[in-house]
């Protein structure tokens, strides 16, 4: 034998018969660090088991019933998949699932990423004073209680001549673009009031975003010879890529299952279903049906059908954003 | 390209970061901005690049006043101590990008980034992305971007600092010889000495905004025109001590409690004009121990203690006691100095420098 083939078989003679003492030590080191790995993970698991999962089991199970408020007294009665049948054959099924698509689209392209990515790119660009000055102010529709902010929308959407913006805006452009009311344009005033809240989000994220890029970068492509919107497009925009993606994910997701200014502002009105979107009709269904007849199994199951695609969405996104990358270990450095 | 800064001056609210600084700098030549951190030498080298504005004075390319100039219009290239790569872009992407910002035709940019990259060494990482590389790869990578544009001006703003010491003697090495090839009229910011010393055709030593001195290196070394510059510049430092100059018998003497040394009569007089009390600098290897090649001599030698002793390798710096005047001096290794011993000092005082105490200028040379 020559040796290279010793060593070969002594390697192998010694994985068989398990080198003694070494192999487990390290055995015991990687159970103890998994150990302590799930030790770490727990108090999160945890709230994720009892907030989200349970629930989530609980509602699976709610949408097989037909549990209402009519029945509820009684022992639960499954249905099958008749709750299923009756969302997707829904005269209506159609035009919601349209209105939430565009009011999704619509607020989170317009406003939560692109007013948000403006007011970021804005406001780091002027004084600090200054740009701390318009931040703080345009997250004074995120502090307001909701009702309030509502309220507001509503006085200012009011009808012509009532409506603040039907008094003030012809006055300044010589009589036109008058009467935009709240009943007229109802999109117009759904999208405004959800994206002036939701533009602050990102802006947050995106202006420290934009902070932390380094000054010599700027200064390099400047010598480079770009001009403001090269830097902004070569520089600034590839270098918050990462947060560009976590607000367009997280925003799709939050507004896919928000519908609070809606039911303050329109109740999905005015007329059928103009401006309902899918979480909406799940909480009338579930707790404000005509009547008082809350029929709570079928409500669950368009949450059940939003929480499905809301997880098939945030698949896609972590896949298509290559979102591993993020927490891919560093290359090595060395000098 | 000619460079000439005059009366150039920065300030913020109440913090000045340059003061009135005036330079001109000849087509071809390097200058070094030399000095500590926060004496001036980045705002002004930011003011010629054309990211600050000045708040006073102008710049000159060529005869033409830039001030108004944007930085894409000056023709500059710049490298930075951080590279300042774009971590987004490839190798190519980062050295193409002025020239693609020039819009350039395809094939020519190609042209041009490889016979850049070829130049610097790196013409087989063009697909790297910047994370890959190495610290002196990605100076590397920075120089090639200033280079491509076939900037009139380089400026460099203390590229080397982030390299190990080793790395830094052979980039060293390169700009410079890189620089001479090319001709390229070049400002470098540093606050290393020894980078200015070797690199530079002319420093200039900056502190607290002002320019102190601009001139040949060796002139810095051996004629300073201020203390801080005969203090800052060379390794080591300058010792300096606290003396009476006094005339004795026709020769000049510098006195303390701790020295009595004769003068050499020209510099003995420069010195003697202030009136009494001066600061006089001599260089650690000015001074040397008694030996075969040192013999003692009448009114230059002194007794000390050595007090602390740190070997360089090919001699030893030595830190001694005279009577409580503390200094440094460069001692060869075979002396074999111990910490306690007492051993002789011969001073070279034709070398020695003499500043007024109030002033801070030269009795020799301002």
């Amino acid at each position: 034998m020559t040796k290279q083939v010793e060593e070969e078989a002594e390697a192998l003679a010694r994985v068989a018969v398990g080198a003694p003492g070494k192999q487990r030590s390290s055995r015991g080191r990687r159970a103890r660090s998994t150990a302590s790995a799930y030790g770490f993970m727990a108090p999160a698991a945890a709230l994720v088991l009892t907030f989200f999962v349970a629930p989530g089991i609980l509602l699976l199970i709610l949408s097989l019933t037909n549990l209402s408020s009519a029945n509820f007294s009684q022992a639960w009665n499954f249905i099958g998949l008749d709750n299923y049948e009756r969302l997707f054959t829904d005269p209506f099924f159609p035009k919601i699932a349209r209105n939430t698509l565009f009011y999704v689209l619509t607020t989170l392209i317009f406003f939560n990423l692109g007013l948000a990515l403006v007011l970021a790119l804005v406001t780091t660009s002027i004084p600090r004073r200054a740009g701390f000055f318009f931040r703080l102010v345009w997250l004074l529709p995120r502090l307001t209680p909701s009702v309030v902010y509502i309220l507001m929308w509503k006085r200012i959407g009011s009808a012509d001549p009532f409506g603040i913006y039907n008094q003030i805006v012809p006055e300044f452009l010589g009589g036109s673009g008058g009467n935009l009311y709240l009943g007229g344009s109802p999109w117009t005033f759904v999208i405004l009031t959800n994206g002036f809240i939701g533009a602050s989000f990102g802006m947050i994220i995106f202006t420290s975003a934009l902070e932390s890029i380094p000054k010599d970068l700027l200064t390099a492509a400047k010598v480079d010879g770009a001009g403001t919107w090269r830097i902004i497009r070569d520089i600034k925009l590839p270098m918050i890529k990462w947060p560009l993606l976590f607000i367009a994910t997280y925003q799709t997701l939050s507004l896919l299952t928000s519908f609070e200014y809606i039911l303050l502002l329109t109740e999905g009105g005015p007329g059928l279903f103009t401006t309902e979107v899918w979480a909406l009709t799940s909480y009338k269904r579930a707790f404000a049906s005509y009547f008082g007849n809350s029929q709570w199994g079928y409500g669950a199951t368009w949450a059940i059908v939003l929480v499905t695609i809301a997880l098939v969405l945030a698949v896609v996104y972590v896949k298509l954003f290559k979102f591993n990358e993020l927490v891919e270990e560093p290359r090595i450095e060395n000098l | 390209m000619r460079v000439e800064l005059d009366n150039l001056s920065k300030s913020w609210d109440d913090v000045i970061g340059a003061d009135r600084i005036t330079l001109d700098i000849t087509d071809g030549e390097l200058v070094a901005f030399l000095g500590p951190s926060g004496c001036g030498k980045t705002t002004t080298l930011l003011m010629v690049a054309g990211i600050y504005k000045p708040t006073g004075g102008t710049i000159s390319f060529d005869g033409h006043v830039v001030n108004e100039v944007a930085p894409k219009d000056r023709g500059i290239g710049m490298v930075f101590q951080s590279y300042a790569l774009y971590p987004h872009m490839s190798v190519f992407g980062n050295i193409s990008y002025p020239l693609r910002l020039q819009k350039l035709g395809k094939g020519e940019i190609k042209e041009r980034v490889q016979a850049v990259a070829d130049m610097m060494g790196i013409g087989d990482l063009l697909d790297r992305k910047i994370a890959q590389l190495s610290g002196g790869q990605q100076q590397r990578v920075a120089l090639g971007r200033a280079l491509v544009k076939q900037p009139d001006l380089l400026l460099f703003d203390e590229p080397l600092s982030n390299l190990d010491a080793r790395l830094r003697l052979t980039m060293r090495g390169e700009i410079k010889r890189l620089q001479e090839d090319l001709g390229i009229t070049s400002i470098y910011v540093t606050h290393d000495q020894v980078e200015a010393m070797t690199m530079a055709d002319r420093i200039a030593v900056m502190s607290k905004g002002v320019l102190q001195a601009y001139d040949v290196p060796e002139a810095l070394y051996d004629r300073p025109k201020t203390l801080f510059v005969a203090a800052f510049v060379g390794n080591p430092p300058m010792n300096f001590f606290d003396v009476d100059i006094v005339r004795d018998n026709g020769d000049f003497r510098a006195k303390s409690e701790a020295i009595d040394l004769v003068l050499p009569q020209d510099r003995g007089e420069k010195a003697a004009a202030a009136d009494g009390k001066v600061i006089m600098g001599v260089r650690p290897e000015d001074i040397n121990v008694v030996g075969d090649a040192t013999p003692p001599a009448e009114g230059l030698t002194l007794n000390g203690e050595a007090v602390v002793v740190e070997p360089l390798g090919r001699e030893d710096l030595v830190g001694i006691s005279i009577n409580g005047v503390d200094m440094r001096v460069l001692v060869d290794k075979t002396k074999e100095v111990a910490v306690g011993d007492t051993i002789s000092l011969v001073f070279n005082t034709s070398r020695a420098q003499f500043f007024d105490p109030e002033t801070e200028l030269s009795l020799l040379w301002a």
